[in-house]
């Protein structure tokens, strides 16, 4: 198979192995291309890409925007906080807008979940989710996943444990789709809390202790506390979610093997992660920056190369 | 099914010692020669001209294999995007002699977008191109061979076949078939 399945990545959900197989494969060859002396290639340069971003982020944008400038693409950048979103614009009137100056891909981040499946039914572009409400981040979990590949060869079989906040986290589904589309044993981990209530009906397992967590899997994958979805008290302080539910050093030293610790960013250091483990040689988290530019590079290429 | 012979496997061998030999002639000691495959093709034509040439004169050329895919100009023009194949060169060419090899020249097209690739990692001081088989009065671009095996006449309904034993053939041969046959 040479192409996707879909004309947007919407979410892991709708993607079938294949597709992220070969996503995986055409990442291999952007990997290969970010380490020449001259790191870009010259395949998008008739495709304007808009980056509209309702919701803060610094390196998912940052990396997308990277990815389409080295694919040779002519990127513009909307943020809703400088945008007449702020004069009462609605969604489709502020895309349709963009739109008509002749953007041929969105990709898109948003506070609400389902924004950019509403929007690929009422719009042209291909649509990239970077990021919908607490529903999911594709590419995340797709540079994470990849990443798990690299370091050990093959996500199948491998025992992942998500740590953290599991609630409010759009990386931990799109993360739980892909690592058992790709056949690996998915994990929940974090204080009953922050754990959606039926999460085990997505064939996860579900625990509250770290330490167990921690024993049971191949890579840790810590996500942060989001504070800013947060809206009543979820748990009694930072200092007793460190103290129960934070990775750190002197836990890793009681195992009696090597796990890989990996974190979406941006790190809560000290919270969800102490700087001893997320700068330990276990850690793998630059490499998961360095691979999201090569997974959306892939993912830009793919979803850019069906016949005009 | 419609096939004719171009090259069997004795012609073959003897065209990839030619290739050595003109190589040979034309690169002194080969301290600045690099060779390119253009992939997925070319590469193969590389391995064998690389295991020769170490018969011929134990010479240990600097090799590479080039992609050209994301730097082709039909990408969104085809039915089905092509895939990618592996970039696999572990030097710089600035100020080499770059000899690019690939199995069948046809409109041309690979070439450029091989040269164009092949930018990123270097300016070339001088860039040559060695084909098995040159098909003649088809290019689209103004493309010529500096090594060629044989120069052949095809129409566009037809198909230039290159197998090489390594790859499951009976044996190495090339052939000139109808395209619906390939």
């Amino acid at each position: 198979m040479e192409q996707l399945n879909t004309r947007h990545l919407l979410g892991i959900k709708n993607l079938s192995t294949e597709d992220i197989q070969l996503i995986f494969e055409t990442a291999d060859s952007f990997k290969e291309v970010l380490n020449r002396p001259i790191k870009k290639v010259p395949s998008l340069r008739d495709i304007t890409i808009a980056n509209v971003f309702f919701e803060n982020s610094t390196r998912t944008k940052l990396s997308f925007e990277l990815a389409e400038k080295r694919l040779s693409a002519d990127v513009i950048n909307f943020a809703s906080s400088s945008s007449s979103v702020k004069k009462g614009e609605t969604l489709i009137d502020t895309v349709n807008n963009i739109l008509a100056m002749k953007v041929d891909m969105v990709v898109m981040r948003h506070g609400s979940a389902g924004a950019p499946h509403f929007l690929s039914r009422h719009i042209k572009a291909n649509i990239i989710n970077a990021g919908d409400g607490t529903h999911e981040h594709p590419t995340q979990a797709l540079l994470d996943a990849y990443s798990i590949r690299e370091k050990t060869g093959s996500v199948a079989g491998k025992k992942v444990a998500i740590i953290g906040d599991i609630l409010h986290s759009r990386v931990a589904l799109s993360n739980i789709f892909c690592l058992q589309k790709l056949g690996a044993e998915v994990m929940v981990c974090g204080p009953i809390t922050l754990l959606p209530k039926f999460i085990g009906a997505l064939g996860v397992k579900v625990e509250h202790d770290v330490g167990k967590a921690l024993r049971w899997c191949d890579v840790a994958n810590v996500l942060r506390i989001q504070l800013e979805r947060q809206q009543i008290k979820y748990f009694p302080s930072l200092r007793e979610y460190s103290l129960y539910f934070g990775v750190n050093k002197k836990l890793l030293e009681q195992l009696d093997k090597e796990i890989i610790i990996m974190h979406p960013g941006p790190i809560n250091r000290g919270v969800e992660i102490n700087s001893d483990v997320a700068d330990s040689e276990h850690s793998i988290i630059l490499q998961q920056v360095e691979n999201g530019v090569a997974i959306r590079m892939a993912v830009l290429y793919l979803l850019a190369g069906i016949k005009l | 099914m419609q096939k004719r012979l171009v090259l069997d496997q004795a012609q073959l061998s003897i065209t990839i010692s030619r290739f050595c030999h003109q190589l040979i002639e034309n690169h002194d000691d080969f301290a600045n020669t690099v060779l390119l495959g253009l992939q997925p093709r070319g590469s193969l034509v590389v391995d064998r001209i690389i295991s020769r040439m170490l018969e011929i004169q134990n010479v240990n050329l600097q090799f590479g294999y080039l992609d050209a895919t994301f730097h082709r100009d039909d990408f969104r023009r085809r039915d089905l995007p092509l895939r990618v194949n592996e970039t696999k060169i572990d030097f710089l060419i600035e100020n080499k002699k770059v000899v690019l090899v690939d199995d069948v020249l046809y409109k041309g097209r690979s070439v450029r977008a091989a040269m164009d690739a092949m930018i990123a990692f270097g300016r070339p001081q001088k860039v040559e191109l060695m084909v098995l088989i040159d098909r003649k009065f088809t290019r689209d671009f103004p493309i010529k061979p500096d090594y060629h095996g044989r120069q052949v006449n095809t129409l566009e309904s037809e198909y230039v076949m290159v197998e090489w034993r390594n790859q499951g053939f009976p044996a190495d041969a090339i052939w000139i078939t109808e395209k619906e046959s390939k």
